[in-house]
């Protein structure tokens, strides 16, 4: 007899996983649990977090938001915590420092702006035709910040287009480099001469604009905006250069890149403030009146544009010496080369440190209270030296700590996505 | 627009470079403004309100200084300063003058090139202590710790003191007053010290202010006043004068409220018909308008006026008037006649 071998017939339909192997349970295994050292490493840091929760939650849960002065959240005794009032007061002052109530729209506006004009240079998903705005914004920023007549900034975008012009003009006459050279030339003596009278008689006969705001008004997060998007937008393309004239083979450029770099990396940033806000002053005439928020600007951003250069010198150097060599034997000149080939490859490898450099920027802004500035951490100083608020100290910088981080954590994600996208190596 | 501004004051540097400053007086004619060092924030002695407003002790003066050279108590720039700026902010010209709790001292007077336009304020360093450690007096502190704030004149008298009176101590350095308080209400030291109107700000704040106390002994001498650079006689003498006009006002009993009336016409007191400018020709000396004084006391009302809304017992801060009382009332407020 013989015995027919066990045959099924027809496929098993598919099983769910055991539950040890899906959902949370599985990921908790593996990215928790996975061995007894990282079991240990999960509990304890589950009982910090718990704890820290546990101390810190029913200190910040507190209903103390309407309270109009420390005095006051001391003698209520249902507030056994922060005492929320202090941001509830000064939100306006945190947030613009002492800019006019009627005028705050501006820098609102200005923020809004900004983010549109960044968001076709951060994602090339969007129309092209915006990158215009962009180059407009500068401008439109600076008129809505510091307001005044229109002309003044209409005037100095006139300076390009008259550069532009003469070069056009000139290129068929004298030459490709003395027509660069003049123009230049003729765009600056009309910065210098032109753009003051001529605004000046143009706001005489047309009085377009809005109301000035002087830079000593400026303080709070816009005060610490202002600083951080100016160095950030400013840095990346000198540092550029710098790293660039770092590899030069022209000597000089190399020896004045190199000296600047290290010079700028061997001073704290703190004394380059300090020198931005007092020693300037000896230097200047007397009477000079030279904008302290824009000479803060200025060294914010000639230091960041040192350690941006030493950034993009380190993605320049990990490129093997073959991709110079195959834009040198495509037959591209210099500039070609670094556009097409070199800066497109050492960009995309220093992202991290760029975005890292520009963080670090960012959080910098707040050491300009030293120099007097009120910007939100100076405003802290300000505010606890008002009988209100005397002896208040962790809601202020818990707050500020919470507005510094959303803007630190949205540039650290940005650069993971951008990271994400140019990834080649699949 | 402000890159043109750059450029042009670049260029102007080297053509005005050799030109030679005009007075302090007419450039703060000629701003309409006057320029004014304060503290970033010092209770009762100067911070913005929440509408930016700045107000305080030392606010006060830079008003009056302001309505006395201006008409205007309003016409004042606030210039927040730290401490570690705020000389070289004077003596390169970006502010008029400074009024931020600054001591008085001869190295500042003689070597850093100040000058010393008055006392608003008599200070002093003082002792807190928390009561149940059962102190009394500064004396019995042997072997204390000691919150400080580092960089100012309090640690050095500090170090004095204790070494005069053969006792020891243990530091804690600290950077802020606001730190400061912490430490203390921590428990990371026993006894907090710095100038004693700080310190009863600092202990107006407390949750209980009651189980501190400030301890009786004052260990230093600190004249707070107004200060501008030296060598610019008429300004020092606008400033001067304006403070002091401000306690012969007080002296006088004239007040914010009734200086308008005051001054309308002479009346009996020469004294105060020379202060308000119906008799004489003071204002014309200094180079300001008959009613410079009358400004500035209609701006910020007298001495004991701007003492009382800032510092005073009806405050948080609560300070009684000590030291800061006119002579006339066993203090050291004394102001030279108005002649």
């Amino acid at each position: 007899m013989t015995q027919e071998p066990y045959v099924r017939t027809e496929m098993l339909s598919e099983q769910p996983a055991p539950s040890g192997q899906t959902g949370i349970v599985k990921w908790m295994r593996v990215n928790l649990f996975s061995s007894i050292s990282n079991s240990i490493i999960s509990l304890l840091t589950i009982l910090v977090v718990i704890f820290a929760l546990y101390e810190f939650l029913p200190w910040m849960l507190q209903p103390s938001w309407g309270a109009e002065s420390l005095r006051e959240c001391l003698n209520d005794p249902n507030i056994t915590g922060a005492c929320w009032g202090v941001i509830n007061d000064r939100f306006n002052q945190l947030m613009f420092g002492f800019y006019p109530h009627e005028s705050q729209w501006r820098p609102l506006l200005a923020f809004v702006l900004m983010l549109v004009a960044v968001a076709p240079v951060l994602f090339d998903k969007l129309p092209r035709k915006m990158v215009w705005f962009s180059a407009l914004y500068p401008f439109l920023g600076v008129w809505l910040l510091w307001g005044g007549t229109i002309w003044g900034p209409l005037m100095v975008i006139a300076g390009f287009v008259i550069g532009v012009v003469v070069h056009k003009v000139l290129s068929n006459i004298v030459g490709s480099l003395a027509a660069i050279i003049l123009s230049v030339l003729v765009t600056i003596l009309w910065w210098l001469y032109g753009v003051g009278s001529i605004a000046g008689a143009l706001s005489g006969i047309a009085p377009i604009g809005i109301a000035e705001v002087s830079s000593s008004d400026f303080g709070g997060l816009m005060l610490s905006i202002t600083i951080g998007v100016s160095g950030i937008a400013l840095s990346l393309p000198i540092g550029i250069v710098l790293a660039l004239g770092r590899q030069s083979d022209m000597f000089v450029i190399k020896l004045l890149s190199v000296g600047f770099i290290e010079f700028i990396r061997g001073v704290p940033l703190i004394t380059l403030l300090f020198t931005a806000s007092v020693l300037l002053n000896f230097f200047l005439p007397p009477g000079t009146n030279f904008d302290l928020v824009l000479r803060v600007i200025i060294m914010v951003t000639i230091f960041a544009s040192a350690y941006m250069a030493e950034v993009i010198r380190g993605g320049l150097a990990a490129l093997p010496t073959g991709q110079y060599e195959a834009a040198d034997a495509l037959g591209l000149d210099y500039w070609q080369s670094m556009q097409l080939i070199i800066m497109p490859q050492a960009l995309k490898i220093s992202i991290p440190g760029i975005v890292g450099t520009f963080i670090g920027l960012f959080k910098d802004t707040t050491l300009v209270s030293i120099i007097g500035l009120l910007d939100p951490v100076g405003l802290i100083v300000s505010i606890q030296g008002t009988s209100d608020w005397n002896g208040i100290v962790w809601e202020l910088y818990t707050f500020i700590a919470l507005m510094f981080w959303v803007f630190t954590f949205s540039m650290s994600r940005y650069s993971m996505y951008l990271e994400n996208k140019l990834k080649t190596s699949h | 627009m402000k890159k043109s501004v750059l450029l042009g004051t670049l260029a102007a540097v080297g053509v005005l470079a050799g030109a030679a400053s005009a007075g302090t007086l007419d450039d703060v004619k000629a701003n309409g403004v006057l320029k004014c060092g304060v503290s970033t924030g010092l209770a009762g002695f100067a911070s913005p309100d929440a509408n930016g407003r700045w107000e305080g002790f030392d606010v006060a003066v830079c008003r009056a200084v302001a309505a006395a050279v201006l008409g205007d108590g309003d016409a004042v720039q606030f210039v927040p300063l730290s401490t570690k700026v705020r000389f070289t902010a004077l003596n390169s010209g970006e502010i008029d003058m400074l009024s931020r709790v600054t001591t008085w001292t001869f190295s500042r007077d003689v070597d850093l090139g100040l000058t010393f336009a008055g006392v608003n304020y008599y200070d002093g360093q003082g002792f807190m202590v928390r009561k149940d450690l059962g102190v009394g007096s500064a004396t019995e502190l042997d072997g204390a710790t000691v919150c400080i704030t580092t960089g100012t004149t309090t640690e050095l008298n500090l170090a004095d003191y204790f070494r005069a009176n053969g006792m020891s101590y243990e530091p804690v350095p600290i950077e802020t007053n606001a730190e400061a308080q912490l430490q203390y209400l921590s428990g990371a030291c026993d006894v907090f010290t710095t100038d004693a109107s700080a310190l009863a700000a600092t202990r107006a704040t407390f949750a209980s202010p009651d189980e501190h106390m400030v301890l009786p002994e004052i260990i230093s001498k600190e004249p707070l006043g107004p200060v501008v650079r030296e060598g610019d006689e008429p300004w020092s003498d606008i400033v001067r004068w304006t403070l002091n006009a401000l306690i012969t006002a007080e002296e006088k009993g004239v007040t914010q409220a009734n200086v308008a009336e005051l001054a309308a016409s002479a009346g009996g007191d020469p004294e105060i018909n020379r202060l308000l400018g119906t008799e004489g020709d003071l204002g014309a000396m200094l180079g300001l308008e008959a009613d410079w004084a009358a400004n500035a006391i209609a701006a910020v009302g007298n001495y004991g006026e701007v003492f009382e809304v800032n510092v005073g017992e009806s405050t948080a801060i609560g300070l009684s008037r000590g030291l800061n009382a006119l002579w006339t009332q066993g203090g050291l407020i004394y102001t030279p006649p108005f002649r």
